[in-house]
């Protein structure tokens, strides 16, 4: 999916029982400012590559190989963000995160990278765009809030943009995979045929339909889960300008 | 004798529900709960939660009024823990759907296999005898569920035989298809391999047994007391001496003897699953065990000897 974690903005609701938990101590905290810096930079670099590589062409097609390494780095990198839940550093779920997380990386790896013919396809950079923008301001959002001193304009940003961007990535995500069914169907990638000495199959094809349908539900409930985070952060504006 | 005075308040909104007078002292929970059923007849008492404090821990069905921490006039509060199945119930449903399922497959039903295949057998005899095991294991967990075991809760939420049913069934329908495929490969190492894994399989399908007889034996029929479960006689109890839950030991013993001898990956992950499962379960047990016996054998893992 393409929105930021919505557990991950505890932190900054700053109702009275969240702020009395126990906080990440200082070395974590520090930790996590330099990771968000760097993850913002990260993603800072991928929008820069596609705006530079998109005037250089002067056509959307094919700017997925100009910003692919970094976009690879930096996307996987994110599962870091899953062992700073475990750890407890972050205090969001690690279900949720973890799968967050991994579907992004199974977008960026499964799919994107393992089937090349779809590398080309204008709905990669339809997802990517959206991923990019998004997590730009997510990570700022968390740096900002790391060091007590969030701008409304970042806060208002991540829970607003959110309404467009959402659904640009799902779109694009899904036109993505739908992109590379037949190609992995002609190929048999990742599939596993019987007879095998393990007794077990596995027909990738299939599988990238079920993942296509899971977005049904799934989609509909983040996405209504951050119209109620939006409620609860920007609703009481005259709470919370001040308290980050 | 004084009587007491009983009201109930909802634990959220704090509304009044229900007002009890000349309630004996000597009056259990259970019976209040028989009591506010009686004027709130949707909320029968398994699905009441009647605690001290809104947000506290539910009190138990045996706790006896005046021995609770409350004046003449006691004020509880209530919560509806939502509609409720029994145990046994669930138990039921969710082991007849493997033993049916199984079976289905094991008998190629159409619409499983292609068409050629229907009703057909396979001419691998360690499929016969891996649909005899999981039979039986499904026919033993179905006998103990109505014979053996004794129940300290009697209600689960509803919700959960959906959750349950669909991991039981789907689990069993995924091993089941590849154990009967007519494409099935019997284990590398043949008879040898079968031989051990049957072994270890009834080995511990006996264990698992034995240490269900021995916790029914520790608890009085009708009472919900909780003892420390020692070895008996039988042998396969002994190892109640370096574990605490040695039934999910030998369950997965069982599986591990069932992919063995059937070397099917999906019966490894269903293991797998089940151990991770077990040993959740485990732990907590092991630890509600240390809580409330102060002597309880420090020798003793939850779930594996000395590891886990």
């Amino acid at each position: 999916m393409s929105a930021a974690a919505p557990g991950t903005t505890k932190p900054v609701h700053g109702d009275v029982a969240a702020k009395k938990k126990k906080g990440p101590g200082a070395l974590a905290t520090a930790y996590l400012v330099i990771y968000n810096v760097v993850m913002t930079a990260g993603w800072l670099v991928i929008a820069v590559g596609l705006v530079r590589a998109y005037l250089a062409r002067g056509s959307y097609h094919g700017l997925y190989y100009s910003i692919e390494k970094p976009l690879k780095f930096f996307q996987t990198g994110a599962i870091l963000e899953i062992l700073h839940c475990a750890v407890g550093i972050v205090p969001s779920s690690v279900v949720l995160t973890g799968f967050q997380v991994m579907s992004r990386v199974f977008l960026t790896w499964a799919v994107t990278h393992s089937v090349r013919e779809v590398q080309s396809e204008d709905s990669v950079l339809l997802f990517v765009t959206a991923w990019t923008i998004t997590e730009i301001i997510r990570y700022s959002f968390y740096t900002f809030s790391l060091l007590n001193h969030l701008p409304y304009l970042i806060k208002w940003a991540r829970y607003t943009f959110f309404f467009a961007l959402y659904p640009m990535g799902v779109t694009g995500e899904l036109l993505t995979i739908y992109a590379a069914l037949p190609y992995v169907q002609k190929t048999g990638l990742y599939s596993v045929t019987l007879p095998n000495k393990y007794n077990f199959s596995f027909d990738y094809h299939s599988f990238l339909i079920l993942i296509m349908i899971s977005y049904i539900p799934l989609f509909p409930q983040l996405y209504f889960h951050m119209i109620r985070q939006r409620k609860k952060v920007l609703g009481h504006v005259e709470d919370y300008s001040k308290v980050e | 004798m004084k009587h007491y005075e009983v009201e109930i308040l909802d634990a959220k909104t704090k509304d009044k529900l229900c007002f009890l007078d000349k309630v004996e002292p000597n009056a259990t929970i259970g019976e209040i709960k028989s009591m506010f059923h009686k004027s709130h007849p949707q909320w029968y008492p398994a699905r009441q939660s009647i605690r001290l404090d809104p947000k506290g821990k539910s009190l138990k069905d045996e706790d006896v009024l005046q021995h609770l921490p409350v004046g003449t006039t006691a004020t509880f509060y209530f919560r509806d823990l939502g509609a409720q199945i029994s145990w046994v119930t669930v138990f039921l449903t969710e082991y007849t759907g493997p033993l049916v399922l199984y079976l289905m497959f094991y008998f190629r039903v159409p619409f499983i296999y292609a068409p050629k295949y229907d009703f057909t057998t396979s001419k691998h005899w360690v499929v016969h005898l891996a649909c005899m095991c999981h039979s039986f294991h499904f026919v033993k967990r179905l006998l103990e569920t109505l014979f053996v075991h004794r129940f300290s809760h009697g209600t689960m939420p509803l919700r959960n035989i959906f959750k349950n049913c669909t991991y039981y069934w789907g689990f069993a329908a995924w091993m089941a298809y590849y154990i009967n495929h007519p494409l099935y490969t019997p284990p590398i190492y043949g008879e040898q391999q079968i031989r051990l894994a049957l072994i270890l399989f009834l080995f511990c399908q006996i264990g698992n047994f034995s240490i269900h007889i021995a916790l029914r034996n520790l608890r009085p029929p009708g009472s919900k007391t909780r003892k420390i479960p020692y070895p008996t006689k039988n042998p396969f109890t002994w190892i109640f001496l370096l574990v605490s839950c040695p039934n999910y030991t030998y369950e997965l013993g069982s599986w591990l003897g069932f992919t063995l001898m059937t070397q099917c990956l999906p019966v490894a992950f269903f293991t797998l699953v089940g151990f991770i499962q077990m040993t959740v379960w485990a732990k907590g047990k092991h630890r509600s065990y240390l809580k409330e016996f102060r002597d309880y054998p420090p020798l003793r893992s939850p779930i594996l000897p000395f590891i886990l």
